[in-house]
């Protein structure tokens, strides 16, 4: 055997665990100078950088930049160390690094141009589309190559978390991309009508349930139990979880369109559908927290476990608010307020962002043949930073989305409207400020944390760690 | 048969298939011993842990 092939590539895992800070940077800046925008319109500037073409640049910056590079990072990363493998083709793994950092930079450009097929969290044109459809089915042979040439038994179950994302990723890109193009960089949904909407539903919340859960809970299945040093709590409820999420998860995506022209059984079945996620989503949930049972005290003086454990609280709160608000009476209170920005920012701030953080600073000294971090103060620092910021911007979301809900339902005697919609806007200002406030807190923690690692990095070793036959195993 | 009967075995089976996850998962009791390995999978790799860490190699064992 060659000397590459007795070593773990550990090089695109770094290039996309540094990537991870960097975009969680600029991904959350956009969110805050659109939260400010919202606080003081005149910061629109022109067409280009107005809030209505920054807002998506955020939301996939944020999603697919950040959350993305934090997934291939990890995963590549996993799949290597639970397989005793070194990564399947790794030519073709760099060609993911760099593709997916030009999708992100086609993405950066082509949005403020104003270039859009006008399909939320699926806005880009065509020919990116098809860039993407390229480096994810190039993920997917690295990975399940990785898998096929593992030299142990078993699949750990953080595997089969990511695998089911990268499959289900691919699957939903495919059919909702879908469209006819009419030119380099304009296309027309394939899909009309009803359909078109439930086929964007379908895609949407699905890329919430294997985009932002499934392939963070492989995350959480691999970082939390190596962190706290000790398996996971209950390997047969992660198997159970593991399907109960595959079975339901793909029918919760009409609660997106109650009230809508969407027959009205179609939008009984997501609901359903929707309140039974809560019993594989908490699966998940109690399986990881309990992970540190008769180890709390590791909690008291380890910032990475702080991060970790927390965002399983926040996975915990966001997904019971999740099913309760695809409630259709609930929903009819809830709906395009405010409290559903909040709901998404407690998924997305304190559940994807602290897990990804979490393992991203497991990683960083690992892969820079380092002991721990430059700081673990600042660690610390990040943490409370971070997690009074998603505090700030879910209540004053909350609390501006119940009011919005309750304004805009509120009717007199008589049967007219008891207020404008301008004064619900306008009632809502302060609560906006309060956002601001918590993105800018939650950004401020990432920037300590891109301090920290290139302070890590600075004097860091790059040598490849040598792949071990596994201790007390049979191949 | 038109394709509502197909969309109706489609859940009966799926349902069936959960059923016998969590049977597999929960009712085997020799399934016990594969599951605890497989749930210490994430620490049969001591060695790698050392190297990335910066610690001295433990010489008891080789790369493979």
């Amino acid at each position: 055997m060659s000397e590459t092939q007795s070593t773990y590539n550990y090089k695109v895992v770094r290039q996309f665990a540094v990537m991870t800070v960097i975009w969680g940077i600029v991904g959350m800046l956009v969110g805050v100078i659109i939260a400010a925008q919202l606080v003081w319109p005149e910061l629109n500037f022109g067409p280009y950088l107005s809030y209505g073409r920054l807002r998506p640049l955020h939301t996939n910056a944020v999603i697919f930049a950040f959350g993305g590079c934090a997934l291939f990072a990890t995963s590549y990363y996993v799949v290597q160390r639970t397989s005793h493998a070194r990564l399947f083709a790794g030519g073709l793994a760099a060609f993911t690094f760099w593709g997916w950092q030009l999708v992100i930079l086609a993405a950066a450009v082509t949005l403020p141009l104003g270039f859009t097929s006008g399909k939320e969290y699926a806005e880009l044109e065509w020919p990116i589309d098809i860039l993407i459809t390229l480096v994810w089915v190039s993920y997917a042979v690295v990975f399940f190559g990785t898998i096929a040439k593992r030299t142990v038994s078993h699949i750990y179950v953080a595997n089969w978390f990511y695998g089911a994302f990268i499959i289900a990723v691919a699957l939903l890109h495919l059919v909702n991309s879908a469209a006819i193009p009419v030119s380099l960089t304009k296309s027309y949904s394939a899909y009309a009508g009803v359909q078109d909407a439930m086929v964007q539903w379908w895609y949407g919340h699905n890329a919430v349930g294997f985009f932002l859960t499934a392939g963070f809970l492989g995350m959480m299945y691999y970082f939390v139990p190596k962190q706290a040093g000790r398996p996971v709590y209950s390997y047969r409820l992660s198997v159970v979880h593991f399907w109960a999420l595959i079975f339901t998860y793909m029918w919760a995506g009409p609660h997106h369109l109650h009230y809508t022209a969407l027959p009205d059984w179609t939008q009984s079945v997501g609901m359903i559908f929707s309140l039974i996620l809560l019993a594989p989503s908490w699966g998940g949930m109690i399986n990881g927290i309990m992970t540190l049972s008769g180890a709390w005290n590791k909690l008291r003086d380890d910032p990475i476990l702080k991060f970790l454990i927390t965002s399983l609280s926040f996975y915990g709160m966001s997904t019971f608010e999740g099913p309760m608000m695809s409630i259709k009476t609930v929903n009819a209170l809830s709906h395009y307020t405010d409290w559903t920005v909040g709901h998404v920012h407690s998924g997305a701030l304190g559940w994807v962002a602290m897990v990804s953080i979490g393992a991203i600073y497991y990683l960083l000294p690992r892969l820079f043949g380092k002991a721990e971090m430059s700081s673990v103060k600042l660690i610390t620092v990040h943490f409370w930073v971070a997690t009074i910021g998603v505090v700030l911007y879910i209540a004053s979301m909350w609390i501006a989305g119940v009011m919005q809900g309750l304004m805009w339902r509120a009717v007199n005697a008589d049967g007219t409207l008891t207020y404008s919609f301008v004064e619900a806007v306008k009632g809502s200002y302060p609560f906006w400020a309060i956002r601001f406030l918590g993105g800018v807190l939650f950004l401020s923690g990432m920037l300590i944390m891109a301090y920290n690692m290139f302070k890590t990095i600075a004097g860091g070793k790059t040598e490849d760690v040598p792949v071990v036959a596994p201790v007390g195993h049979h191949a | 048969m038109d394709i509502n009967d197909l969309r109706s075995i489609m859940t009966v089976v799926s349902m069936m298939t959960f059923i016998g996850i969590v049977w597999w998962a929960y009712g085997i009791k020799a399934n016990k011993k594969g599951f605890d390995e497989a749930a210490n999978l994430p620490f049969a790799d001591d060695e790698a842990e050392r190297a990335e860490t910066g610690l001295p190699r433990n010489e008891k064992r080789k790369a493979s």
